[in-house]
Order: structure tokens, then C-alpha cells, then sequence
């Protein structure tokens, strides 16, 4: 099974992310079992989705957290997704995720970030990690969580900036 | 000037030691170069045509004596005895070793400096006047909301993946120095009708391929949010800036697409989230910020007498009056001077300077203006707090470093980007130019009747030598492998903000000095005896000096 970093620990990655339908989304027949669905699978069957407890849910660097909304708050996991870790939107729609919709379950990376990303994603509420490549040293990455120990701006997880904690 | 507490120090540390780790991975094979490309640009490190280059942090043009010092130190230690001020106040090194560049950061930290932020796809440096807090026509210093906004901007988690680079400037004065108008956000301070310091907000002006003048967007926002303002616009931007084509992905194009109106809307919408939110300033990190630019120690001093000491000196010496004209301007505190040291004299490149005039001006920074230097966008310095009765030796021992060229303002203190000489984006030189023009203008008693004069020189479209803007802007081009240059007229950085039109048909390099010399031809023909050249050009329009320059031989 693979791997990943949540919570600041490697841990077995028990679900499966499925890739956005080629057709219909609505008529997209999804698994039994912990699936992350693309949005427009969720949007499409979302009242069929609801009554379930193994979905989750995915949104595409383009697609912004308000298309989610407040439906994220009982779901147990939200990923992001970077198509390329130079697309940085993920960062504004995990903070909003957080911070506006309430999101309290796993918020996920996914997709072709790189480590060194990892503590800025920490701070605007992403707190699992699914790295793309398999051969990624989840180890070494786990370093990467603590560059820094103190920020000057409010974050997901540092609600007050400096400015408000100087003595 | 701000200083450091053990938490900015502790920031500082961490950062040096994660570039250094990123450095060592990267040399080691375990980042990939294009995984390694943003890392090193929000270290400063541009990977360029000869070597790399390393862009050091200048807040909002702020330097002590101890900092220029050890700037002088890694130019001589680490590069090749010279150091270039940018036109965003910076501070570059053309020739450093990548392996060593983790050394210099750590040097650099040292003495509270760094690359942060300097290059890549995230909020850059803050700019503002080189005269804040000194300047007659000052509103509010706007230094310590520069140093705020440092803090905030300085690893914002949410915005350093930005789409494209993010320039910000405030202004504090009535006359805009910092060139708001022409940055992503530009913050003009401004005092509403009771008297409570608030800012106008533009958004959207920038040069490069597409120039454009900012869009206010907000007239006045009281000052306590402005965090929270700067958090919406930036998460607009984040949000729905362009990705698909980094030519079109600056926030101009953004705010151009939506209309004014609409972008201004998703603002305030997104603000009306966050206003109020922790990061609201207090009046207690606004009183902090300003706690660290309070008065130096002025001495009491007899304006009218210091005056008429200088006075008496200047018609002895005619060099010395001519420095005072154009380099010197004046101070809200009676008795003091502010003054510009020119890194223009021909046949250096402008701005440019070396290890040992480094710590020349730190050691005329020392003793003659509380150990303070600011650089300026227009790529000189400034010793900001003069006392008049020090002006004649000031000159004498900045005429003996080569600072002293009387040229502040006029045509030959050109703004002037390293070109093809050193720039691998650049389609043409741009310094070679420069100073074919400063030979041209050699006489200063002519330069001088022509008055201020902004001539700027990009060597590229980038427009990092801000052609757009100047009175006179040149702009290289290639043609089939060959370097041509554009003429524009009409441009202005100031409260008039306008872009420049394009004259005509580009010129060779050889041609360049005589174009100018036609221009200024006209100009001198044409003017009313207030006029300067861009009145003139505003007034009688592009025809007569297209005319003139583009005329067959006869």
C-alpha cells in the first residue's frame, strides 16, 4: 500500500484518488470502498454521495473552494490538487477551505508538489501529504515540515501573526 | 532604521539553513533544476548570461554603514569588486559562485540582510521615496508600513506560488518618488478629512511588454487594514490571475480583463471576509514600526546662517555651487541638506559601484548622516540627513570617490538596465548607450539650461530600465541578430503618470547620441522659458520631432 505523511507521521494511504470521468460525471459509476471523487463527480451525484462515509472529494487548481463550500464540513477528506508546484492556487483554497467553509477533516495535497513546499502547505491547513512519486523519501520530506518554527503572518495553524504575540 | 529582534533573527537563520540544505540537494542531484529554479530566485539567485546573479534585499532603500560594509566585503570576497543598484532599490552581485552563495546569505544574515523574496513568482521587495521621512513635502513617513509590509509579505505562505512577480510601493509625499502608478500595488499615504492616515490604493500599473498605469481602486483605506487589503488582492490574484501564458499574467492583465470595477468588486467582496481578522493592525505594531524611524539626534541650527555659509562657499567655487544645485535638495528640519551621490559619472555603468566606494560612503554615512545611506530607483545614493556646514567637505571627499558628478536629474543620470552585457533575457546593450549619450551631452552649462530630463534605457521589453516612463525612453531591439534602438517621448514616473510614445523606426547604436541630440534640438527650439522637456513634448506633440529626426539628408 502506499505511503504518506499525515499528521506529521508516514502512514499507509487507504485511499484511492479517481481521475476526473471522460463522459457524463453524473453517469460516472463510482467504487465501493474510500474514493476521493473529482468535483464534478461530487456536484453531479452529490445526493447519492452524501449518505456515504468513504468519499472524498478533489478540486483541481482551477476549481476554487466556494464550489465545495460549507458541503466540505462532514466529508472526511478534501484534497488539492497541483497539476504543477508552480501553480500555487492550492495554497488560497486550502486556507479558504479552513478558514471560511470549516473544514476540520484531512485536507490533502495531491499531485506534483515537492517538499519544499511542504511547510507553507502545513500553514495554510493541509496536513496530509500524497506525493506523487512513489520513490519520494517520505523521511527526508518529513524535515521539511519544520523549516521554519516562527512566522510573521497569520495562518491555518499560527491564528495570530507576530505582530499580536511579540512581547 | 528597523532592527531585528531574536524573532526576525530566528527567521532569518531558518531561512539561510533551508537554502543551504536546498543548495546541497541540488549539487548532490536530489532536486531537479526546474524544482530548484524557484527556490533560488526567492533566494535572489538568477542563473544569467556569464554567471549567476544575486539580487540582495534593499528595504525600501534602507542601508546602515554596516551593512554597506559588508556588501563591500562580499563584492570583494565573493565577486569581482563591484556591486549594482537596481531600479527596485536592490543591491546585485553580476559574478558569484552558486556553491558559495549559502556563505554569502549567512554573511549577509549577519548584518540583517538577505535575498528573500528578491527574484521569483512572489511578492518582491517594497520600494518607497529615498527622501522619506526627510522630504518638505511629506504627508506621513512611509517606512513603517514599508517595514509592516516587509513582515507580512516576507514567507506568506498563500502567496509564494504566485502566477507571476509582485512589486508593491508606497509613497508618503505629495510628490510621487516611488513610481506607484507603474507597480502591482502602489499606496499613495493620505490623510481623510479628520486627519487619520488611511491609503489611496492602485492596482495594476506595471511596464514590461504591456505597459499600463495603475487603477485606483480604493480612495482612501484607513491604515489599520491595511494587511487585510493587500491579503484580497493578493488572493484575487492568486486565485484568478492568468496561468496559462506568463505574459499575460501579471495582475494588469487581470484587472484590465475584469474592468476596474469588477476586480474591485471581487476585492472588497473578499475583504469583507477578512476585515477585522487578526491580521487588522494594531495601534501598537503601528507605534512599534515607528518607534524605529524616529528622529536621528538633530542638532539646533541657525537655518539662515548655515545657509549663507554655504552661500559664500558656492560663489567661491563655481564646481561646488553647480554640485549644490543639482545634487543637494532640502530638508524639513531647518539646517540640514539631503543629499544624492551619483553613480552616473561617464564611462561607468549607472549605478554601479565598487567594494571600496562601498565603504567610502559608509564612512561618509558615518560621519555625515547617522551612519544611514538609502539607495534610489534611479540607481543612486542618498545621504539623507546632511547638516549644511558639512555640504563643502561632504563634496570634496565625494569629488574625490567620484560621486560628486553634478548630474542629478538631468539627461546624463540615466536609469539604465545591465543589457546584453550581463542580462541573458536582453535583445540589445544598454549601457554602452548610456554612455555614448553622456558623451554626447558632455557640457554641463548646457546640460544644465536643459533642466530635468528622465532619459531611461531598457534592453529589453521586460523594461527593467523603465523606458516607458522617461522623458525619453530607449528601448533595444533585435533585427535579424542586430540590436536596434527604439525611441519613445513622453513617458513620466510622477504624479502625471503616462507611458511613452513610440517615435518611429528604431536606430542603430552609432545613431543614438545625434537622435538625442535632434530631440533635444527640438525641445530647446520649441520651449517656453518655464518648460521643461516633457511640458514641451506635451504640448507641441510627436510631429516636430519625428520631423526632425527622421528628416532625408539633403
Amino acid at each position: 500500500m502506499p505511503k504518506l505523511v499525515k499528521d506529521g507521521v508516514i502512514v499507509e494511504d487507504t485511499w484511492t484518488l479517481l481521475s476526473k470521468p471522460e463522459g457524463d460525471a453524473a453517469n460516472f459509476a463510482v467504487p465501493a470502498g474510500q474514493v476521493i471523487v473529482p468535483l464534478s463527480v461530487w456536484l453531479a451525484q452529490k445526493s447519492e454521495l452524501k449518505s456515504r462515509t468513504d468519499i472524498g472529494v478533489w478540486l483541481d487548481s482551477d476549481e476554487t473552494a466556494d464550489l465545495l463550500g460549507e458541503d466540505a464540513q462532514p466529508l472526511p477528506l478534501v484534497a488539492v490538487n497541483f497539476p504543477t508546484f508552480m501553480d500555487g492556487r492550492a495554497f488560497s483554497t486550502a486556507r479558504l477551505l479552513r478558514e471560511r467553509f470549516g473544514f476540520t477533516g484531512e485536507l490533502r495535497a495531491v499531485g506534483n508538489f515537492i517538499r519544499d513546499q511542504l511547510c507553507y502547505l502545513r500553514r495554510c491547513g493541509v496536513n496530509a501529504f500524497a506525493f506523487s512519486n512513489p520513490e519520494s523519501d517520505l523521511q527526508a520530506a518529513l524535515k521539511s515540515l519544520d523549516d521554519f518554527t516562527e512566522y510573521y503572518q497569520a495562518s491555518v495553524d499560527q491564528p495570530l501573526p507576530l505582530f499580536r504575540r511579540r512581547a | 532604521m528597523y532592527i531585528y529582534d531574536e524573532y526576525d533573527h530566528t527567521i532569518l537563520r531558518q531561512r539561510v539553513a533551508q537554502f543551504r540544505d536546498q543548495t546541497e540537494r541540488f549539487l548532490a542531484g536530489e532536486i531537479k533544476p526546474e524544482e530548484f529554479l524557484p527556490l533560488r530566485l526567492q533566494n535572489g539567485l538568477y542563473v544569467q548570461r556569464l554567471a549567476p546573479m544575486l539580487r540582495i534585499n534593499v528595504p525600501y532603500g534602507m542601508l546602515n554603514s554596516a551593512q554597506l560594509r559588508r556588501l563591500a566585503h562580499i563584492a570583494r570576497h565573493y565577486d569581482k569588486g563591484y556591486c549594482h543598484v537596481s531600479t527596485r532599490q536592490n543591491i546585485q552581485f553580476n559574478w558569484p559562485d552558486l556553491t558559495e552563495v549559502p556563505d554569502i546569505l549567512q554573511e549577509l544574515a549577519e548584518v540583517q540582510m538577505h535575498g528573500t523574496q528578491s527574484s521569483g513568482n512572489c511578492i518582491r521587495n517594497t520600494t518607497s521615496d529615498q527622501f522619506a521621512g526627510v522630504a518638505e513635502d511629506e504627508v506621513i513617513d512611509p517606512r513603517p508600513y514599508c517595514e509592516i509590509i516587509r513582515q507580512w509579505s516576507t514567507f506568506h505562505p498563500e502567496f509564494a506560488f504566485l502566477p507571476r512577480k509582485f512589486k508593491i510601493a508606497v509613497t508618503g509625499s505629495q510628490q510621487d518618488r516611488a513610481a506607484v502608478q507603474v507597480h502591482d500595488i502602489g499606496l499613495q499615504i493620505v490623510l481623510n478629512d479628520a486627519g487619520e492616515v488611511g491609503f489611496k490604493v492602485y492596482v495594476g500599473g506595471g511596464l514590461g511588454r504591456t505597459p499600463v498605469i495603475g487603477s485606483v481602486i480604493r480612495e482612501y483605506l484607513p491604515q489599520e487594514h491595511l494587511l487585510t487589503y493587500l491579503e484580497a488582492i493578493l488572493r484575487v490574484y492568486n486565485l484568478f490571475g492568468r496561468r496559462d501564458n506568463k505574459y499575460k499574467a501579471r495582475i494588469k492583465i487581470l484587472v484590465r480583463a475584469l474592468t476596474p470595477e469588477v476586480f474591485t468588486e471581487k476585492v472588497e467582496a473578499e475583504w469583507a471576509y477578512l476585515k477585522g481578522t487578526s491580521n487588522t493592525l494594531t495601534q501598537a505594531e503601528i507605534d512599534r514600526a515607528k518607534s524605529f524611524f524616529t528622529e536621528p539626534p538633530y542638532e539646533t541650527i541657525d537655518d539662515a546662517a548655515a545657509q549663507a555659509e554655504v552661500a559664500a562657499l558656492a560663489a567661491e567655487h563655481l564646481a561646488f555651487s553647480k554640485w549644490l544645485q543639482r545634487n543637494v535638495r532640502g530638508h524639513r528640519v531647518p539646517g540640514y541638506a539631503a543629499v544624492t551621490l551619483s553613480l552616473k559619472p561617464t564611462g561607468v555603468a549607472p549605478g554601479d559601484v565598487t567594494d571600496s566606494q562601498l565603504e567610502i560612503i559608509a564612512n561618509l554615512a558615518d560621519e555625515f548622516s547617522f551612519s544611514e545611506a538609502r539607495t534610489t530607483h534611479e540607481q543612486n545614493i542618498v545621504l539623507a540627513d546632511v547638516k549644511k556646514t558639512d555640504l563643502f567637505t561632504l563634496w570634496h571627499k565625494a569629488k574625490v570617490a567620484g560621486f560628486a558628478t553634478p548630474n542629478i536629474g538631468t539627461i546624463t543620470d540615466i536609469i539604465c538596465c545591465p543589457g546584453g552585457d550581463f542580462c541573458s533575457l536582453a535583445n540589445a546593450k544598454s549601457i554602452p548607450i548610456a554612455e555614448s549619450i553622456q558623451r554626447q551631452f558632455d557640457d554641463m552649462d548646457y546640460v544644465y539650461d536643459l533642466g530635468d530630463i528622465d532619459l531611461n534605457i531598457s534592453g529589453c521589453m521586460n523594461a527593467c530600465g523603465h523606458h516607458h516612463v522617461g522623458h525619453i525612453g530607449i528601448l533595444g531591439v533585435d533585427k535579424k541578430g542586430e540590436e536596434f534602438y527604439q525611441v519613445q517621448l513622453g513617458g513620466s514616473a510622477s504624479n502625471d503618470a503616462s507611458l511613452g510614445d513610440v517615435l518611429g523606426p528604431s536606430f542603430s547604436a552609432g545613431d543614438m547620441p545625434s537622435v538625442i541630440q535632434k530631440l533635444v534640438d527640438v525641445f530647446v527650439e520649441n520651449r517656453t522659458e518655464e518648460e521643461l522637456f516633457i511640458d514641451t513634448y506635451r504640448r507641441i506633440g510627436a510631429t516636430p520631432f519625428k520631423e526632425r529626426v527622421y528628416a532625408k539628408a539633403s
